[in-house]
């Protein structure tokens, strides 16, 4: 047994699992906000990778700028989205709320694919180091940075539900929307702000895998590759969002340690979570924190 | 009242009998059977490239008559229908090629190979729904998609597998005009097949349970055996939808049943309007036809000074794909019902006529 690479396996399975976490948590906060399940979770990685690319390569700017330019664009992206297309399906039955993010999916996937091309672009140099070893690991500086944004923006989130007027809003009308609005709670802004900041989570997440794997279609893939996590931590917890990303991050490269080891099966990266995801919905279809649906007639 | 040839105003129906009929007046029944008459024509009149869009309409048009029956009549959400589709694909060639089983009787036995796996695979559907249950048919879209490709045995891996034209009594049906009449036959007898179950006892415990299962299970409908029976039934036609795409084609690869083609299944169905049998037809149609009609209007662009952009001609197949995306947000937005919905206010409009109601 190769203990090393395993070690560096987990380590990787760590460090993706909290951005997993990270995308899990803008999936979570939409869905408790507002009851829709958002299939274009990873289009909004995809938009912010891109947008901040456009920025640096055709604008120029210095990535600080670039990258705060594209979150400025993708939280006005996010609240304009919800404001026009998903405004009007407040009330639609749950199958048609989910054709609508898939069909926005489809929609913007293929926009980016039209404007900017299928073959993976790069961002220029930002760090001048490629990796550093922290106790004879080798990390990369991406990941490295990629791990601390994750945490930062875990931290943020803490604090801005639990000590914010805004996010104190926004957690009343999860609770219970009805009361929340009268109570003088502007659900019409919670829901935009909801989507506005799942919208600037998920690019941030977006351009730190884009600054290590290069920007292409396949940063969309994200937003699949989520939902086995926010099933295995529970639909409306963040908490579980991010327990169930760093579970899946490692599995997927654990299952890929065993399979290139042992069996030789092939493909386990990719395919390994949704074995698992469809396990959980057997034997605990609300996953670990997730709340159980009581229904009364 | 069977016999009528008008809708009246009102509902007018005393007995169970008249509730059931298929066609509701006898217009509309002459109205099919010209219709149906008159494809049986059309490879003498129109020519091949349409015929091929004929043919696309009938085993797609199966196909997305199960997924109605799954999510428009018993209200389970499938994102998986398109691996189904592909396996009734391979399935077909397989069981042809490797035993030797008559083209013919291989199309309807792919579809209970499918059946049985859409039951596998929907099993969870008697304990999760909604949104669980979207999710949990996503994860078993890329599923059976890997299995497509690493089950060299079963697809023939990357290289894809051949499948043989249908024969029947020594005739082969190999061109497009001959196997046009096998595609018509089974698109017909499916969909009254399908009209039919949903008139039966079977059909309205489905209907129960889409609108509220727990009173349905209240009144004596197992929730569990529907559930799963509705996911059958659904795998059953998706597997024949893909048999004869297969048998058609002659060759199939892994890469065509994707996630896409599952979404594409279900932008028919709700373009054509859920839990219609007519509407599921008419999305096929809409969905066949857009990309044909985008692609002609790209070309009549291209001829003029004004319209030969690079960008969009090079682009037409995102072009194709974002309209895919757009058509099923304007539909969910603007006509939830669907097609089937709009062209019963059509009929409405013109009986009332001159008065709005």
């Amino acid at each position: 047994m190769n203990f090393e690479l395993l070690t560096q396996l987990i380590i990787n399975g760590l460090i993706v699992g909290l951005l997993y976490g990270v995308i899990g948590m803008c999936f979570v906060l939409v869905y408790k906000s507002t009851q829709i399940v958002n299939f274009a979770q990873g289009e909004f990685l995809l938009i912010g990778a891109w947008v901040c690319w456009a920025s640096l390569i055709y604008l120029e700017l210095p990535f600080f700028l670039g990258f705060l330019l594209s979150l400025l664009f993708m939280a006005g992206f996010g609240v304009l989205l919800q404001m026009i297309v998903l405004r009007p399906m407040i009330g639609e039955p749950i199958i048609s709320v989910i054709m609508v993010t898939i069909g926005l999916s489809i929609f913007f996937q293929s926009l980016m694919k039209w404007i900017f091309g299928v073959s993976p672009q790069s961002y220029p140099q930002v760090f001048d180091t490629q990796s550093i070893s922290i106790m004879g690991l080798n990390i990369e500086m991406a990941y490295l940075m990629s791990t601390v944004i994750a945490l930062i923006i875990m931290v943020a989130f803490y604090l801005f539900f639990k000590h914010s007027k805004h996010g104190l809003a926004m957690r009343a009308t999860a609770f219970d929307q009805q009361v929340s609005q009268s109570l003088g709670i502007s659900v019409k802004h919670v829901f935009a702000m909801s989507w506005g900041i799942a919208a600037t989570v998920s690019a941030t997440a977006g351009i730190v895998i884009g600054m290590v794997n290069g920007v292409s279609d396949s940063l969309s893939i994200m937003g699949i590759k989520v939902f086995p996590a926010v099933i295995l931590g529970g639909l409306d917890s963040i908490v579980g969002a991010i327990v169930g990303g760093i579970i899946i991050g490692v599995l997927e490269n654990v299952a890929e340690f065993f399979d290139s080891q042992y069996l030789h099966i092939g493909n386990m990266y990719d395919i390994a979570p949704f074995y698992v995801l469809l396990i959980i919905l057997w034997f605990k279809p609300y996953g670990l924190f997730g709340t159980q649906d009581i229904e009364r007639i | 009242m069977s016999s009528l040839t008008m809708r009246p105003c009102g509902d007018f129906r005393t007995s169970y009998k008249q509730d059931n009929t298929i066609f509701e007046t006898k217009t509309i029944r002459w109205v099919t059977i010209f219709t149906i008459i008159a494809l049986c024509f059309a490879p003498l009149v129109v020519d091949g490239y349409f015929i091929t869009l004929l043919i696309q309409i009938s085993y797609l048009g199966i196909a997305a008559l199960g997924l109605n029956i799954l999510v428009g009549y018993t209200g389970q959400i499938s994102l998986g229908h398109g691996a189904f589709f592909g396996f009734g694909a391979f399935a077909s060639a397989w069981l042809n090629t490797s035993f030797n089983i008559p083209v013919f009787l291989c199309i309807p036995l792919a579809g209970f190979l499918t059946m049985g796996v859409g039951m596998m695979f929907g099993a969870p559907a008697a304990r999760i729904k909604g949104l669980y249950l979207a999710i949990a048919t996503l994860a078993s879209q890329f599923i059976i998609e890997d299995f497509f490709a690493r089950a060299d045995w079963f697809s023939g891996g990357s290289s894809g597998s051949m499948a043989e034209p249908v024969s029947l009594f020594g005739f082969a049906f190999d061109t497009d005009q001959s196997f046009y009449y096998v595609a018509l036959f089974s698109l017909v007898f499916m969909f009254i097949w399908g009209c039919n179950l949903m008139r039966s006892r079977d059909g309205r415990a489905f209907v129960a349970v889409r609108d509220h299962y727990l009173s349905a299970e209240i009144m004596g409908v197992k929730l569990n055996k529907y559930r799963l029976l509705s996911f059958g039934i659904s795998s059953f036609y998706a597997g024949i939808g893909g048999a004869l795409y297969a048998h058609y084609l002659g060759y199939v690869s892994a890469e065509g049943f994707t996630i896409m083609m599952s979404i594409q299944f279900l932008a028919m169905i709700i373009i054509g309007g859920l839990g219609s049998i007519k509407g599921t037809l008419m999305g096929v149609i809409f969905m066949v036809f857009l990309p044909e009609v985008l692609e002609s209007g790209v070309g009549v662009m291209k001829m003029t000074d004004w319209g030969n952009i690079p960008m969009v001609v090079d682009g037409l197949a995102y072009i194709k794909e974002m309209a895919i995306g757009l058509v099923i947000i304007g539909f969910l937005i603007f006509e939830p019902e669907g097609l089937a919905h709009r062209w019963a206010q059509i009929k409405n409009y013109w009986k009332f006529y001159p008065f709005a109601y």
